[in-house]
């Protein structure tokens, strides 16, 4: 009855975990279209944009990791599950 | 035939030596390394001024390309950090890019990005010290006031464990997909009734060539360019 309790609230959690797909998603969408407006104001400088914008999202991609990492220990590698 | 369940573990253990884990991350680690600098000793063997080869010429393009990068974003003056990027770099796609001869990336363990990570760490708090002094960087920590010293502390260890989760976190979720991926299709042949797999041929291609290139290719450059961003910070240029 425990386990079953622990492993439901850590799929909950996981699930929950995997929100902050969604602060990323948001963050990036809006860096790559200023980078399109910006490419499209100065097109000879698309290289450094670009550079810098790829740079930029993978700096934001970081929050979402974090989450999904959570959310894989929690389904993958539980270690509450150990504490029973 | 097919998976029955989903099995998503760590690096396997090759074998111990004096209590010490060997795992097969550490083997492939080595293997990368010796191809690296056979590869390297390779281009640059018979090197010539007069009449240079082809594979001189590609040598001398990607370190041409690696030195640009480094004046680009850190200065003139840090450029005797070219070769320790390049060396980052090279191990980084490398060593990602090796799953896609069917291995487990070497970057797919959290030891590898931790280690690089510490190296750079050092890096940068040896360049601050060299700008500032000891002192100087002591006392950076208590700028702009005295409350924000716990903060700042912080903010300082967070760089090489926001670096090391980043690349370690996207390597390892391409690993956990694509064996979800494996095994979802496997399930959708067993549904049809197929005892062949039919579905996991071409599709996972398909799926790699975002996950295990792309992916790789990405956060190897922008691994290098935190790095230099860092260190390169860490250790202006003079204003004239």
């Amino acid at each position: 009855m425990e386990k079953a309790i622990v492993l439901a609230a850590s799929a909950i959690g996981a699930g929950l975990a995997a929100i902050a797909g969604i602060g990323p998603g948001i963050g990036e969408g809006y860096a790559v279209g200023k980078a399109c407006e910006t490419i499209g104001r100065q097109p000879e400088q698309s290289g450094a944009v670009t550079r810098t914008m790829f740079i930029g999202c993978a700096v934001a991609e970081s929050t979402g990791i974090y989450g999904l990492l959570i959310a894989l220990v929690l389904l993958f590698a539980n270690p509450l599950i150990g504490k029973l | 035939m097919g998976l029955k369940e989903v099995n998503i573990t760590g690096p396997k253990v090759a074998f111990r030596i004096f209590g010490l884990n060997v795992t097969e991350t550490v083997i492939l680690s080595w293997c990368v390394i010796a191809v690296i600098t056979g590869l390297i000793l390779f281009m640059t063997h018979n090197m010539s001024k007069t009449n240079p080869s082809k594979k001189q010429i590609v040598a001398e393009w990607i370190v041409q390309i690696f030195t640009n990068m480094v004046k680009d974003s850190m200065g003139s003056i840090n450029l005797r950090y070219t070769p320790y990027m390049a060396t980052i770099f090279m191990f980084s796609i490398c060593g990602s890019l090796i799953s896609l001869l069917g291995l487990r990336p070497v970057t797919g363990d959290y030891s590898t990005t931790l280690a690089w990570a510490l190296i750079t760490f050092v890096m940068i708090i040896h360049a601050k010290i060299k700008n500032d002094g000891l002192g100087g960087y002591l006392i950076g920590f208590t700028k702009p006031i005295i409350v924000l010293t716990p903060i700042n502390v912080i903010s300082e260890v967070a760089t090489p464990v926001s670096m090391s989760i980043r690349h370690f976190g996207n390597i390892a979720s391409g690993i956990v997909i694509t064996q979800l991926l494996y095994f979802a299709l496997t399930m959708v042949s067993n549904a049809i009734g197929l005892d062949f797999p039919i579905f996991t041929i071409g599709v996972p291609a398909v799926l790699s060539v975002y996950f295990d290139l792309f992916t790789g290719f990405m956060q190897a450059f922008v691994f290098t360019m935190l790095t230099m961003a860092n260190v390169g910070s860490a250790y202006p240029e003079p204003e004239n």
